[in-house]
């Protein structure tokens, strides 16, 4: 009933080609960035801006990075916390090694460092396509950890690898406290997220998914296939490089090569999946999935089953239940919790009245 | 048809040889194609139509012979390449891009025709958007052209064959190409998706003056819509000329209705 696109007449091009073309959800982001940046900062204890928020725009950015890369333009990789672990480990040297060097630009520099080991461990992808494909990114995991520990120079000779990120200035003004680095995230990757966003609905997303969906019509249409790749593995890889510097400086403070393992990989790559593959919002809601749910389910095992379980039984019980509940929304739509909220705006449409 | 003048030729094809290993799809065919006309390629299964497409358009490289389009010699194209020189093409299996909508897949069609850099697109302002702008009313333009405006935004996976059929053409004609290769336009259509095919065809090499390339099951059609005609089995030509010059040709014969020994 509130969610009508009567009368909402698009007379120009342009008004149908805007990114909410619908009147509603323009307000509903307008509301949603509204609460974001002045409401959440303002009521949220510094509990959950740090622990939650913080980590869940960080894994946002890099599920989005790899939605780019998988969703949109389908190449499978599972290198994605690699190229975290090289923005981290290129904005610290940034900042280490150049007097001066502004952060947001350390950021930038992260981004791009990642981008260019990406293109390289994406050159693969000219040939080999799928899980083999997946197997072969599985070489940028291994290699950048062990090479990240291995040359202490990365590290600046520290034992095992370990970083302390620097302080984050921004034009004098330190940003130490979590309202402060929760604002500069959620800028960061607010604009971030706008960007995809553009690039997804313009030429250059059209042909990802070209790629995507049928690669020898792609080639004939006029499409360069090598370059489409190419281009979509250092855009995700710079999205993921972004998210590690900031994962290092603005989330844990100190990091290892080791911090990004496999299993962080797996888990972005289960944002996706259960975001929604092909889809910015997927992104967000399989990283809200992923962060969320198990600290949810924390918190109801802690106030209401603690005196009924041992408390070996009831960490295994929240395990269980996650497992279960991942299966459960796959089944229930292998597309994803951005499909399950699309239909459920298309059902929203013609409520109360389907006809 | 003989209401239509065709002009000089403008693809010519000579001595082509193709094999995959040992097997040979093509072996030393010759034609060429006038510009403005419809020039059908037949033959049984397994005659090598298709491959005389991927040729055309750089899919496949042939082993031997020379291809001149429009003047410039080539021996190895690149399928990119030749789609910026104005070769569009639809394939024989539908080949859209399922999970995108009936719009954006013509759009992709545009390609390369838009020069906005990923930057500029990331930031959608100027020139990106602009281009997005211009090709858009483009767009539409083919979008009515083959009365496909009630699907715009419907992703193309949902829609029906023949409909696919329709959006992959939009899509060839999106390219705004001087000759269009159609790999079996009309196979698995009804009658009237048959008629509304053929009017289309004819339409486009009427108003936009498209030099047609088509592969063809229905005789019917091919003998009713083309110029000339050339005909392939087991990778070699049988023949070549006007509709009714094929018809006669005993050899033609023979390869569709078999011979008595």
């Amino acid at each position: 009933m509130f969610y009508r696109e009567a009368g909402q007449f698009k007379t120009t091009y342009a008004a149908d080609q805007q990114i909410f073309p619908i009147r509603q959800d323009r307000l509903g982001m307008l509301l949603l960035l509204a609460v974001a940046f002045f409401f959440v900062p303002a009521l949220l204890s510094e509990y959950w801006l740090k622990a939650i928020l913080i980590p869940f725009l960080i894994f946002s950015l890099a599920a989005l990075g790899l939605n780019i890369l998988t969703g949109y333009a389908g190449q499978l990789s599972l290198g994605s916390a690699a190229f975290m672990a090289v923005g981290a480990f290129a904005s610290y040297n940034f900042m280490l090694r150049i007097d001066g060097m502004p952060i947001l630009l350390a950021f930038i520099g992260g981004g791009v460092a990642a981008a260019l080991v990406g293109i390289a461990f994406g050159l693969p992808s000219l040939r080999i396509k799928g899980f083999y494909l997946a197997v072969a990114t599985l070489a940028a995991q291994f290699f950048i950890v062990w090479l990240l520990t291995k040359v202490g120079w990365f590290s600046d000779y520290s034992s095992s690898g370990v970083i302390t990120a620097q302080d984050m200035e921004i034009l004098g003004y330190r940003f130490v406290s979590p309202e402060a680095k929760y604002l500069l995230v959620l800028s960061i990757v607010v604009v971030l997220a706008l960007l995809a966003k553009n690039m997804v609905r313009s030429s250059v997303g059209r042909a990802w998914m070209a790629v995507r969906d049928m690669d020898v019509a792609a080639e004939v249409i006029g499409i360069r296939i090598m370059h489409t790749k190419l281009l979509a593995f250092a855009v995700s890889s710079f999205y993921c490089g972004v998210a590690g510097a900031l994962y290092a400086f603005a989330y844990l403070g100190t990091v290892e090569p080791e911090g990004f393992s496999l299993d962080l990989s797996f888990k972005i790559l289960f944002m996706v999946i259960i975001g929604g593959v092909g889809s910015i919002a997927g992104a967000f809601l399989g990283a809200a999935f992923i962060v969320l749910l198990p600290i949810a389910l924390d918190v109801v095992v802690q106030q209401w089953l603690s005196g009924l379980l041992a408390p070996s039984v009831s960490s295994n019980l929240q395990l269980i239940v996650f497992g279960g509940l991942i299966i459960f929304f796959l089944i229930v739509e292998p597309h994803g919790l951005a499909r399950l909220w699309q239909i459920g705006k298309e059902k929203l449409r013609l409520w109360p009245f389907p006809h | 048809m003989s209401g239509r003048t065709s002009g000089d030729v403008i693809l010519d094809l000579q001595n082509i040889s193709l094999r995959f290993g040992g097997v040979k799809a093509l072996t030393d065919i010759s034609f060429n194609v006038r510009e403005h006309e419809i020039r059908a390629i037949i033959g049984p299964n397994g005659a090598g139509k298709s491959s005389m497409l991927n040729v055309i358009n750089g899919v496949y490289h042939p082993q031997e012979g020379r291809i001149v389009f429009h003047g410039e010699e080539r021996r190895k194209m690149e399928p990119h390449k030749a789609a910026a020189q104005g070769i569009a093409r639809t394939f024989q299996n539908i080949a859209l891009f399922k999970g995108m909508s009936v719009l954006d897949n013509i759009m992709t069609g545009r390609i390369t025709k838009m020069h906005a850099s990923f930057l500029e697109q990331a930031i959608h302002f100027g020139r990106a958007r602009r281009e997005e702008l211009e090709h858009r009313q483009k767009v539409e333009e083919v979008i009515d052209f083959l009365e496909i405006q009630h699907i715009r935004k419907t992703p193309v996976g949902r829609l029906p064959y023949g409909l696919q059929k329709r959006v992959e053409l939009a899509r060839a004609l999106a390219a705004e190409p001087t000759m269009l290769l159609l790999d079996e336009p009309m196979a698995g259509m009804n009658v009237e998706e048959k008629q509304d095919m053929c009017r289309f065809i004819l339409d486009v090499n009427d108003q936009f003056g498209t030099t047609i390339v088509l592969i063809e099951h229905d005789m019917g059609v091919v003998m009713d819509i083309s110029d000339r005609v050339v005909v392939l089995d087991y990778g070699k030509k049988i023949g070549d000329g006007t509709p009714d010059e094929v018809r006669s040709n005993p050899e033609v014969i023979s390869a569709y209705l078999g011979v008595s020994h």
